[in-house]
């Protein structure tokens, strides 16, 4: 099967955020970048181990600059084939959207993952919006996924109180959550083959994006914590239903 | 005009559905427009969506609508929007609506923005704010196209009665067959409110030692209706199941009241539940970091302050 994942940059769990002068653009000093959570752990180690079970390829996609191509060398350290970038800065999710579906055209993937959502943006629309630019099912939230005929998967799906269970046949997009695969950690002899695969760069369709960041804030600061003896909860209850007005 | 999709659930609008027919209105206000709703399928209760602010409901009904599938509800979604001259789309921020938004987005030519948690300013033009790097900071996103499509987070907006009820009118649409079947619906408990809907949240973390150890949690959410969640090392070791692991890498929530119980507060959980509006947080280490993310903190052993705030929360309610 001809697999692809499509991969995006985020900063770093840990990292404090903070914002250039005119609060439009990340302040990138001190941060650390890692490929998003959700594009590591969960689909490109699927697509790896759906490869090692029935053969073909695992390509990874990134919209970016040379200077991410830290993180697509990770992904094939970690068991990628091959790599596209698509050279130009990331600036929205429809542009990104687009300029992947317009790459994903020209090849016949089977089936195209991106993660649940990124953890910077949050915004989960990639994938709807690939899906709808390729006319192809577009699967969200997929907590596992068995390949169980050459053109066929099950797939399961959480959604608010439940999972459906989802039949579908290749071609088909699908946005990978916790439980579909577990992480793996790059070895040695990962790292060292990755740096003789193939790392392919696209050149961009012209495209103008659809929102523009008008400006960042962080949040208020909270005020301090109050303390309650834990002797009694009854002060607890009362200051609930109270004070905050939450019970 | 403002055209809302209304989720609904065994026939039924849903609460979030609700949330969003409130700012679809809240949003026509404020563009001088009216609001009207999208429901697919069926709900009894569809007529009272007037009661929060829609002035009509228009309804198309398919078997195609009886299980989820993203490309069939876009389309139908996007060609009602077509049809009715809507300039701004507008969903819930659930795990349908988040399938939706880019979908639709794109079969409309529209500029999107999931997850916003205030209505749009649309003084100068239409920018929309939401949360970003998991809550760590906020963002005002400009919507340069001519319709907008927009996905309201849960639990954003206090909603309340503006209206009454309202006409029932169906739309005539040319429904896609589904590319997917839905071969079964594995429903939780129905009557627990599922963790992004939820207004109280008792959450445990690896504090409680072991899931045999969740009795103290689940009657403390019992007594006050909440719904129950847990840290990530916790769902890891399947003390509890995974739809209940909450942060960056789990579900993004803001209840109005959410209860920490022996849990340390690292950044990554934090970044999932910091937009709750009241924090209590039980902790026997008075260092835990997630003390100065709390606004009540009780220093103590759980096993004993848990069971004592459950007695005093039926007390007050008796
Ligand atoms: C990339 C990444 C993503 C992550 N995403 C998430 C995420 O989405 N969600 C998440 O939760 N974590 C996430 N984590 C993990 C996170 O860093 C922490 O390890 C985790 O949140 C800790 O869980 P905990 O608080 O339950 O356990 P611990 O950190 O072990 O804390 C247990 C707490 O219980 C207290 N305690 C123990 N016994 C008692 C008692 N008898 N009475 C009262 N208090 C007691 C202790 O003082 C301690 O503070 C992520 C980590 C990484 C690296």
């Amino acid at each position: 099967m001809k697999l692809l994942v499509c991969i995006s940059k985020t900063p770093d769990t840990t990292a404090k955020i903070a914002f250039n002068g005119d609060n439009t653009k990340l302040e990138t000093a001190g941060i650390t970048f890692i490929m998003n959570p959700y594009d590591e752990w969960y689909a490109l180690v699927k697509a790896i181990e759906i490869q090692e079970k029935w053969g073909g390829s695992v390509s990874v996609l990134h919209v970016g600059p040379s200077e991410n191509d830290s993180i697509i060398r990770k992904a094939l350290a970690i068991g990628a084939t091959d790599a596209y970038r698509i050279d130009t800065e990331a600036v929205s999710a429809d542009q990104v959207a687009f300029q992947m579906a317009s790459f994903i055209k020209q090849h016949a993937f089977d089936i195209i993952f991106t993660g649940k959502e990124t953890i910077d943006y949050n915004g989960a629309e990639v994938g709807g919006r690939m899906a709808a630019q390729l006319n192809l099912p577009f699967i969200s939230f997929a907590s596992h996924l068995d390949i169980v005929a050459e053109n066929e998967a099950i797939v399961k799906r959480d959604m608010e109180g439940g999972t459906e269970t989802i039949q579908v046949n290749t071609p088909f997009v699908i946005s990978a959550a916790k439980g579909m695969a577990e992480q793996r950690i790059p070895n040695m002899k990962g790292i060292m083959t990755a740096k003789s695969k193939p790392l392919n760069v696209v050149t961009p369709q012209e495209y103008s994006p659809k929102i523009s960041i008008v400006s960042h804030e962080l949040p208020p600061a909270k005020k301090a914590v109050q303390y309650i003896d834990p002797e009694n909860m009854a002060e607890l209850a009362r200051l609930l239903r109270e004070e905050a007005k939450v019970i | 005009m403002v055209l809302v999709f209304v989720e609904t659930e065994n026939g039924k609008v849903r609460k979030a559905a609700l949330e969003a027919v409130y700012y679809g209105y809240l949003t026509a206000q404020k563009l001088g427009t009216s609001c009207e709703a999208l429901l697919l399928g069926n709900a009894e209760d569809a007529t009272s969506l007037g009661l929060y602010g829609a002035t009509l409901v228009h309804q198309s009904d398919s078997i195609s609508f009886n299980f989820f599938d993203t490309q069939v509800y876009s389309a139908a979604i996007a060609q009602a929007a077509k049809k009715l001259e809507a300039s701004v789309v507008i969903l819930s921020h659930s795990s349908n609506g988040k399938s939706l938004i880019g979908h639709i987005a794109y079969l409309l030519d529209a500029g999107s923005v999931s997850a916003a948690i205030d209505i749009p300013e649309t003084d100068k033009g239409f920018s929309v704010r939401k949360g970003v790097y998991s809550s760590k900071a906020l963002v005002n996103i400009e919507i340069n196209t001519p319709i907008k499509v927009v996905s309201v987070l849960g639990n954003s907006l206090q909603i309340s009665v503006i209206g009454s009820n309202v006409e029932v009118q169906p739309v005539a649409l040319d429904v896609l067959q589904p590319g997917i079947k839905v071969l079964s619906v594995d429903k939780l408990q129905s009557n627990v409110t599922p963790l992004p809907e939820a207004e109280r949240v008792v959450s445990g973390g690896r504090g409680l030692k072991g899931p045999e150890n969740w009795g103290i949690v689940e009657e403390l959410a019992d007594v006050l209706h909440a719904t129950t969640a847990c840290s990530r090392p916790v769902s890891d070791a399947d003390w509890r199941p995974h739809h209940e692991h909450v942060g960056q890498t789990g579900i993004a929530i803001r209840p109005n009241l959410y209860i920490a119980i022996g849990i340390s507060g690292a950044i990554q959980h934090l970044a999932g539940v910091n937009n709750s509006k009241t924090i209590v947080v039980i902790n026997k280490d008075p260092e835990a970091p997630f003390f100065k993310s709390a606004n009540y903190g009780v220093v103590g052993d759980l096993f004993d302050v848990v069971p004592k705030l459950t007695a005093a929360i039926k007390n007050l309610n008796a």
